[in-house]
């Protein structure tokens, strides 16, 4: 392939990659003599639907808590009476049952994951965009262990349980109380809670058949007769939201262990979009002294190093959305740094140039500073590859970091890094061999 | 130029700083924040700006064991205290709402079933982290470093077909990761910087860039080995000078962003933004005064002993690198 073709096919890759980092909106307004133009530009998402091929990618990006608001919540098991072969089975359904909650909750894109280390069994549960968390952290982190009891004679006072549990239920839904008008929970059970059910409430006509939630005393209705329909109902003394939640609960199940919440980083939506803001205008300024310093320090070069660092930008951009990365503060952090460190490669490169210019013409001098000083770019750059690697933790090896902050930082660097290798060799090459008059008449084995 | 003439005064310097670090880690310790220690830290912004001190002092006087009150903008603040649950962070919001509107009369007990419901207060940021989360930073923390420097360590030796590169550019690394260390307790005595995940995060990202820049300088090294004389002396002084204008443009380009990440990114990276611009001033300073001089030294220091024998050493390990 020609330099020419190849810089064709930058310039065909960049504008590809330009649309998707374009913003969703951009409202376009302004004036041309009588002419008033006032529109919205709207980016469209890829949509393809033929036959049985059916695409579709969403081209927004993917902003992480800190940046889109909401909480971060960990949770630490109590496994200690469960035995360690067992701990694995424990552990994963706790995760399902917290996750089925969040679901039922109706908190969107919530994000669940276990994370164990050296005998510590926790949950991470992200919840993007809630504002009450203390609802949320009761929803999710309450056991839920329901259980119907019995009440023991007069001789042996007391109340007595029963094989009659939370795992015996269908479903649940809040109701409101036909007598009284207050919120309650209707529980169905399934046919063999069912059956329990109807023995239990059998041999306790004209009892007291108290419901434990947790070992608490939520309910505590007089039986009338035999109920064989298998349905119930716990009037305790509930708030409308305290029986959704309640509903929402046994509906998930209950937790199979105690947990007890270790962690909690809740930022508002307010904050994160004053971050987002600082970070662009932080950004920009630094990328115009980065772009300054580049023609100053080398010139005619330094416009195509900078013309490749923009290209950088955008296919960086355009990667966070494709892949998708999530995008945190220390994610932005690591983009900008990248920034800084893309234009090195054309830093070694030119100042490599100046020393071979002494020995051949300005065509050949150029090839072989990009053949020499890509040895440079290439250990220096697996070298910090090799760091970001260990630090995003890909493998998602339980003794590295799995959380948050560390990974979203060696993200976005790792990307950038390879990122700037694409740009500051192929593409500035490319561009340089197009505007260099003079062909080369030595070529480089590197190509 | 005759850069290694003066390594005697490079390793005083870097013996002074490091000393330095030292004294200020015994003396004052490394200002660790809630990441580490477990506490809690919330942020308001108010309707209108407040005294800390007024604020402090009904917050004590209602049982609140606030540590810190700073204000970090307009009529916002940051609260630092020990562990608190849900029910003290209402009554810190009530008191703050009612030092706004002025009615200090019955601070009892909390006014309000959650936070949004004040009038007056915004909640940005509420973080509370327990005190078993802080062992475990650690410990991941070390368990990276020690396998991304011993990756880093096992690819320069191979690329550079001898240990003494390796062990020379994960020595300045180290040189470099120390400083760091010890210049963040200065900070945190004197400004009141904190060391939190994204310190350990900046710690790490200088860990590479150090052997990223000392690679440069190693590269020029085994280039001119091959076409002049095989004295490192020469050969350290040549690659230095050809790498010392590429070495201050590049991290020059690094800390235009980080200055303007540290003046105008907010105050969450702030000090990420100051550790990795100490950081990026270490590594640049490291290649070509810590890792090429102690390479320099290492090869004087064996080739008295014979040459030979520490070729077959480093040979000897490359090969094992090789095999496995």
């Amino acid at each position: 392939m020609t330099p020419f073709r190849k810089v064709l096919l930058i310039v065909v890759l960049t504008l590809f990659a330009g649309y998707i980092s374009l913003p969703r909106e951009i409202p376009v307004k302004f004036n041309l003599g009588r002419y008033v133009v006032d529109y919205k530009f709207l980016r469209q998402d890829l949509h393809i639907e033929r036959d049985k091929l059916s695409i579709s990618k969403n081209f927004d990006l993917v902003l992480g808590l800190d940046l889109a608001g909401g909480s971060h919540l960990v949770f630490e098991a109590d496994t200690s009476g469960i035995e360690q072969d067992k701990k694995g089975t424990a552990i994963e359904s706790l995760r399902d049952v917290m996750e089925k909650r969040v679901n039922l909750f109706g908190i969107s894109e919530p994000n669940v994951l276990i994370s164990s280390f050296e005998g510590r069994d926790r949950v991470i549960v992200e919840l993007p965009g809630v504002k009450d968390t203390k609802t949320a952290i009761g929803i999710v982190g309450q056991t839920a262990q329901l259980m119907f009891a019995e009440v023991g004679s007069e001789e042996e006072p007391g109340i007595i349980p029963t094989d009659l549990t939370g795992s015996d239920l269908k479903s649940a839904d809040v109701v409101f109380d036909q007598t009284t008008g207050k919120p309650a929970v209707s529980i169905e059970f399934t046919s063999e809670g069912a059956e329990k059910f109807a023995r239990l409430t059998e041999k306790n006509v004209g009892k007291v058949l108290p419901i434990l939630l947790d070992n608490q005393v939520v309910s505590a209705p007089v039986v009338q007769d035999k109920i064989t329909q298998g349905q119930a109902q716990i009037t305790g003394d509930f708030g409308i939201d305290e029986a959704k939640n309640l509903a929402i609960q046994l509906n998930a199940g209950a937790l199979p262990v105690k947990v007890e919440l270790v962690e909690q980083r809740t930022v508002g939506a307010t904050l994160g979009a004053e971050s987002v803001e600082k970070s662009v205008t932080a950004g920009l300024i630094g990328l115009g002294m980065v772009l300054l310093f580049m023609i100053a320090a080398y010139g005619k070069f330094g416009v195509i190093a900078n013309i490749a660092l923009i290209i950088f930008g955008i296919l960086t951009l355009s990667l966070y959305k494709l892949i998708p990365v999530v995008l945190t503060l220390p994610g932005i952090a690591g983009f900008l740094l990248s920034v800084g460190m893309a234009v090195d490669s054309n830093i070694l490169i030119f100042e490599r140039f100046k020393e071979e210019k002494k020995r051949h013409d300005f065509a050949n001098a150029l090839e072989v500073s990009f053949g020499r000083a890509w040895d440079s770019i290439r250990d220096a750059n697996i070298a910090t590859l090799v760091a970001t690697f260990v630090l995003a933790n890909p493998l998602d090896l339980n003794f590295l970091h799995t959380s948050g902050p560390v990974r979203g930082f060696a993200i976005t660097l790792g990307l950038g890094i390879a990122i700037s290798l694409f740009t500051g060799v192929v593409v500035s090459r490319n561009l340089l061999r197009v505007l260099v008059k003079n062909k080369p008449i030595i070529t480089n084995e590197h190509q | 130029m005759d850069w290694m003439r003066y390594k005697l005064i490079y390793f005083v310097f870097s013996a002074v700083m490091i000393g330095l670090g030292l004294s200020g880690l015994i003396a004052w310790g490394l200002p660790l924040g809630v990441d580490f220690q477990g506490g809690t830290i919330i942020e308001y912004k108010f309707e209108t700006d407040i005294s800390t001190e007024e604020l402090t002092n009904n917050l004590k006087s209602e049982g609140v064991p606030v540590s810190v009150i700073q204000s970090t903008g307009p009529q916002t603040y940051l609260i630092k205290l020990p562990l608190v649950d849900e029910e003290q962070k209402l009554k810190i919001a009530s008191v703050s709402a009612r030092l706004i509107s002025g009615d200090l009369e019955e601070i009892t007990t909390p006014s309000a079933d959650t936070v949004e419901t004040l009038v007056g207060v915004e909640e940005l940021r509420f973080e509370t982290v327990g005190p078993s989360i802080g062992p475990e930073l650690v410990k991941k923390t070390i368990y990276a470093i020690v396998i991304a420097a011993g990756a880093i360590m096992l690819w320069v030796a191979y690329q550079f077909k001898s240990i003494k590169f390796g062990t020379s550019a994960i020595l300045a690394m180290f040189h470099d990761s120390f400083i760091l260390i010890g210049a963040f307790s200065f900070l945190g005595h004197f400004m009141g910087a904190e060391v939190d995940f994204l310190f350990v995060t900046a710690l790490l990202t200088t860990l590479s860039f150090s052997v990223h820049d000392t690679i440069v300088v190693y590269d020029r090294i085994r280039e001119s080995q091959k076409d002049y004389s095989d004295n490192m002396y020469d050969l350290a002084n040549k690659a230095v000078t050809e790498t010392m204008v590429r070495s201050l443009n590049n991290s020059f380009t690094i800390m235009f962003m980080l200055v303007a990440l540290m003046l105008l990114g907010g105050t969450t990276v702030k000090w990420f933004a100051v550790a990795l611009f100490i950081g990026t001033i270490l590594g640049t300073y490291s290649s070509p005064f810590v890792a090429v001089p102690l390479l320099v030294t290492w090869d004087s220091f064996f080739g008295r002993l014979g040459g030979i024998k520490e070729r077959a050493f480093s040979s000897k390990i490359v090969k094992r690198i090789k095999r496995s």
